[in-house]
């Protein structure tokens, strides 16, 4: 035999999923949104999600090989999914340094600060994203209008988002009835013809990357799901109430990122819960504080936040929401 | 603007004497008596922690000390003699001394003398591996390679050999407090006497196959030919399962077995090189099989220049 | 809807390839190396001296204890020497090697016995007749069966669970025998259900083995009071737990045992033991093994005497194909990688798997991304990641609080961990570790 025998305990043979495979399958279900985005957008669009993508790859690379002189892991997707999804949370016509400071928040502090991939507790992208919003407010809503040569949408989208617009409009005493004159119709929202951030433009096309994620397991329904019928639920509640001061539910899940958020962010595997009954407790307090941010907070859009205060909870959830051990309750009885 | 500074001032002074009080009713509610004894004892104890006494830490030893009558079964291995003299005065109780010990590695089985035959893949820990497998190599007495004993020593006095893949024992930083020897899953670590100049002559095999297994899977393996115990004057070598051991007590460090062992598994350390007359420095790492390379070498020199 | 157990489990791919593949008889070999150690438990104690004659059959080797099991001589010969040999362990182990004497005739006697139905020992005959024969639990875990089946008077037992299941990809072994012998594996059936005084029985099948599901319909008697359960298929159903659960619809109490909900489960090898033993008294010295891997020349399975050694059923099936990197005694999910090929078959080598060097190679363990796969295919409600960091930084008394003693080793955490961690190379060490803790104290 040229080589030696091999000796390792048992299991002997493995599955073909590898770590990498989930993430370059993520990737895959963001091209979709991508796609929109750039119709919609133009090359702003990829300009954004270029810049943040070569950063984000950059700064994990140069951070591990000079300052933890780790091995370098760029190659494993990770890097690269949150550099997409920081772009797909940006506005397309941000400042190309900005970009460069959030991706550098996402990777530097969200993620290598805490050990790498895996070790991270936060939602990297987000993070990057929420640091940007709080330092460069005006900047970071500023949402650009339809590139100007593209005549048919051209009049579709506005210069604020869907949420945003309901935000102001009910702050200046206007009713519902009056503001969603001027809102893009759910049609419009769920193609990706309103106004926003460069991912959440298109509910459509993320519901497709959404269910590909499901069909190939990397993600399970339990959190997108829970998610968005929470979100609906709780809306939906305060809407029937009074339809003049809260928008339809249907805005409120097709809107402000609630779908990128729920299929993409909020999944993260890890800054997620480990069990079913976890990500149902994780997701349900998610929607309830994008629901409250949006309703009676500052911000017309809340599930950023809400992501990550949920993110710091994980620990806890994961400690107090065990599987069931086999056994540990005898169901039935010797007869 | 004088009295937002008075209020201030007042204010903080005010918090601070609270806080103080708070501390003191505390401190005063909660106290704990502890013999003055124990902080003492204590104070001498070396504080490495290393639980080499058996206790989890100096703290409870010092604890054991005071607390036992007859602390002759007690004794500090990385302190020695002179510290538990120390507690012996502290406490008025007797101690008995121990000679002072060194750990040795009782395997010189390298990469080169010990082919590997099989290749493990899995956590690289000597006590996984060793619940897998007997070894990448067909001795399944030797060295495991994964280093646990280095990972465990509390007092750099170990560290990996890439060369030979084999742990190596500085002398002089080893406290003897016996980590190591608790964490080998072979136990091929051993605590011998230590003396002044640190010579030591002891077997580096613990392979128990008969003679040709254990020379086919490791060329420097004690094949239990008996040989040593032959020409030991002192009957210091006793031979058991194929496998020769040196009793530390009854060797008089003669060296006579060195010479006859045919497989050079006995190693002699810090001796002079044999027929020359010059007193070789103490080396502060014991690399066995170099230095015996160096003997050889230097005493087939002296062969041939005679 | 077939029946399973609910939570976990996974698909590894089957790649039954030598299901079609009839038993044939090895050659008996030339030499035989016995362990003394092929239960779990206390090692049989060997009662025969070197260049002693033993006849086939004949006890070479006393149980050592209460949980220990006898060891016959699986040919006629000579015994040359006693010696340490290497076995599936990794570990040399005490050995009987038996030279086969090539003129007696009782070697190479056809042993193919007629049918025999009527049981006539009683109750107690048949149990002390197991003990005698030293069969142990053929399925891998050899547990020695007369221990498992001593029922403590007044336990509440009604069903008798056979297992033919045989979850682990490659293996055919059970389902081979499940063909050839169903009628005396109904037989062997009643005979427990005799010893134990029960009425009911029921045989596990996943439904991958179709034709053993028609067969035992056809062979089994209304009433016989067996029953035939089709199972759906999933790993590690082949566990005592998950299959009373699948079954039966019952849970095993935490660290509990079968006996605990009234059933006791026995593999179909044991049973075929059991009939051999009771009808025609005849010790465990064979067993069926199946030699398989994917780029093995004629892979197959065969009756083989117990301390074979593994080389000369290798020769038997072409030989060990180029680029071969690994051996495993046992199933691809729960066996043993062995140092080579002097490795003796024992009571409990149900296969032989020959892996080349494209899935001999465990991939490079990276960072746990806490997907939570290892939770969801966790068997036994178990969080194996978890167990894995605790074990792997010493904190036994938490991994002891996470129920760790409780992991049945079935693998499926490190089967599904797309990071490639050794999740159960540390749970079985964390196990290791807790039970010296736990009986330090006792």
């Amino acid at each position: 035999m040229s080589q030696p025998i091999i000796i390792s305990a048992s299991p002997h043979v493995h599955s073909d999923r590898t770590s990498k495979k989930l993430m370059y399958d993520v990737v895959i279900a963001l091209i979709p949104a991508f796609l929109v985005s750039l119709y919609v957008f133009g090359i702003g669009a990829f300009i954004v999600t270029a810049v943040a993508v070569i950063s984000c790859l950059l700064f994990e690379y140069l951070i591990q090989k000079f300052l933890m002189k780790t091995t370098v892991t760029i190659g494993d997707g990770s890097a690269l999914i949150t550099g997409i999804l920081l772009a797909f949370n940006l506005p397309s016509g941000l400042p190309i340094w900005m970009i460069i400071v959030g991706s550098l928040v996402a990777i530097g502090v969200a993620k290598l600060s805490f050990g790498g991939i895996g070790f991270n507790i936060f939602n990297p992208a987000l993070v990057g994203r929420v640091f940007l919003l709080v330092s460069f407010p005006v900047q970071m809503t500023m949402w650009p209008t339809a590139v100007e040569n593209n005549a048919t949408i051209a009049d579709a989208v506005t210069g604020a988002t869907t949420l945003g617009m309901i935000k102001e409009g009910l702050m200046f005493g206007d009713t519902m009835t009056t503001i969603s004159a001027n809102l893009p119709s759910n049609l419009e929202m769920f193609l990706g013809l309103s106004g926003g951030s460069i991912g959440e433009m298109s509910g459509l096309a993320l519901l497709l990357g959404g269910i590909y994620l499901l069909i190939r397991k990397v993600i399970t329904w339990h959190i997108p799901v829970t998610i968005l019928v929470t979100m609906a639920v709780m809306t939906g509640i305060f809407w029937v109430i009074n339809p003049e001061s809260y928008a339809s539910p249907l805005i409120h899940v097709l809107s402000g990122g609630a779908l990128l958020g729920a299929f993409y962010m909020a999944t993260d595997l890890v800054t997620s819960p480990m069990t079913k009954k976890g990500m149902i407790i994780f997701a349900i307090g998610i929607a309830v504080i994008t629901v409250v941010i949006r309703l009676f907070g500052a911000y017309p859009e809340g599930i950023s936040f809400a992501i990550l205060i949920m993110n710091a909870f994980v620990p806890l959830i994961n400690t107090y929401f065990k599987p069931r051990r086999f056994g540990s309750k005898i169901k039935s009885k010797i007869v | 603007m004088t009295d937002s500074v008075l209020y201030s001032v007042l204010l903080l002074v005010s918090l601070g004497v609270i806080a103080a009080l708070v501390l003191y009713v505390v401190s005063k509610k909660f106290y704990v008596y502890e013999n003055p004894l124990i902080a003492e004892v204590d104070e001498v104890l070396p504080g490495a922690n290393c639980a080499g006494c058996g206790s989890p830490g100096c703290k409870s030893f010092a604890e054991r000390l005071v607390n036992t009558d007859d602390i002759s079964e007690l004794f500090c291995p990385v302190g020695g003699n002179d510290v538990m003299k120390q507690v012996a005065a502290i406490l008025g109780k007797e101690v008995v001394e121990r000679d002072p010990t060194v750990a040795v590695l009782r395997c010189q089985g390298s990469c080169d003398v010990r082919p590997k035959t099989t290749e493990y893949q899995g956590p690289r820990t000597c006590a996984i591996s060793a619940m897998v497998y007997s070894g990448e190599t067909d001795c399944q007495y030797g060295c495991l390679g994964d280093g646990d004993c280095v990972k465990v020593c509390k007092f750099d006095a170990m560290y990996m050999d890439e060369k030979t893949g084999l742990p190596v024992i500085i002398t002089d930083n080893c406290t003897s407090c016996g980590a190591c020897v608790e964490e080998c899953p072979r136990d091929i670590i051993e605590m011998r006497p230590r003396n002044k100049r640190d010579l030591k002559v002891f077997v580096g095999c613990l392979n128990e196959d008969k003679g040709g297994i254990a020379k086919k899977s490791c060329s420097v393996a004690c094949i239990g030919c008996a040989k040593c115990e032959d020409v030991c004057p002192k009957d210091a070598i006793a031979m058991l399962n194929n496998l020769a051991y040196i009793d530390p007590v009854l060797c008089t460090l003669c060296r006579k077995c060195v010479d006859v062992c045919p497989t050079h598994s006995i190693i002699e350390t810090n001796f002079p090189p044999k027929k020359v007359k010059k007193v070789v420095e103490k080396k502060v790492e014991v690399k066995v099989a170099v230095i015996k390379e160096h003997i050889v070498a230097e005493s087939k020199k002296s062969k041939t220049d005679a | 809807m077939l029946k399973t157990f609910p939570k976990g489990g996974i698909h590894p791919p089957e790649n039954k390839i030598t299901s079609s593949k009839g038993i044939k008889r090895m050659a008996v070999p030339k030499v035989v190396n016995v362990p003394i150690a092929q239960h779990i438990g206390i090692p049989a104690e060997i009662i025969v001296d070197r260049k002693e004659k033993v006849e086939i059959g004949q006890v070479i080797a006393k149980s050592g204890g209460f949980v220990s099991s006898n060891i016959h001589s699986p040919v006629a010969g000579t015994v040359t020497k006693l010696d340490l040999i290497i076995d599936s362990s990794g570990y040399k182990k005490q050995c009987i090697v038996i030279r086969t004497d090539a003129k007696d005739p009782s070697n190479f006697e056809e042993i193919e016995e007629p049918l025999k139905i009527d049981i006539e020992l009683e109750p107690k005959e048949i149990l002390q007749r197991i003990a005698d024969a030293g069969i142990v639990g053929l399925g891998g875990a050899t547990f020695p069966s007369q221990v498992k089946l001593n029922v403590r008077e007044g336990t509440t037992l009604d069903y008798l669970i056979i297992n033919g299941v045989e979850c682990e990809p490659y293996l055919t072994a059970d389902h081979r025998l499940m063909l050839e012998k169903a009628e005396e594996i109904v037989v062997g059936i009643k005979i427990l259900m005799k010893a134990l005084h029960l009425k009911k029985a029921v045989i596990g099948i996943e439904n991958n083995k179709k034709d053993a599901i028609t067969l035992f319909k056809k062979v089994i008697n209304k009433g016989d009071g067996i029953q035939v359960a089709a199972l759906q298929v999933k790993y590690p159903q082949g566990g005592e737990k998950q299959l009373v659960r699948a079954i039966l619809g019952r849970e095993v109490p935490k660290n509990g045992l079968p006996l605990d909900v009234g059933v006791i489960v026995h593999n179909v090898g044991t049973i075929f033991a059991i009939y051999q033993a009771i009808q025609f008294n005849k010790p465990l010295i064979e067993r069926v093994v199946t030699v398989t891997g994917k780029k093995l020349e004629n892979p197959s399975n065969f009756w083989v005497k117990i301390g074979t050694p593994i080389k000369d059923l290798i020769a038997e099936v072409g030989g060990l194909p180029e680029g071969t990197r690994k051996l495993v005694n046992g199933g691809p999910m729960m066996g043993k990688a062995i140092k080579n090929t002097d490795v003796p078959v024992t009571k409990g080598t149900s296969g032989i798997l020959v892996i080349a060097e494209e899935e001999a190679s465990r991939g490079e363990a990276k960072n746990c991304i806490r997907c939570g796969e290892c939770v969801y295919v966790c068997p036994m409600g178990l969080e194996p990641h978890l167990l894995m960091n605790l074990s792997e930084k010493g904190m036994y008394e938490k991994a002891r609080a996470e129920d760790i003693m409780t992991c049945i080793e079935c693998g499926s955490c490190s089967y599904v961990c797309p990071s490639h961690r050794p999740l159960l190379d540390y749970i079985r060490f964390g196990k290791n570790i807790v039970k010296k803790l736990e009986n330090s104290k006792n």
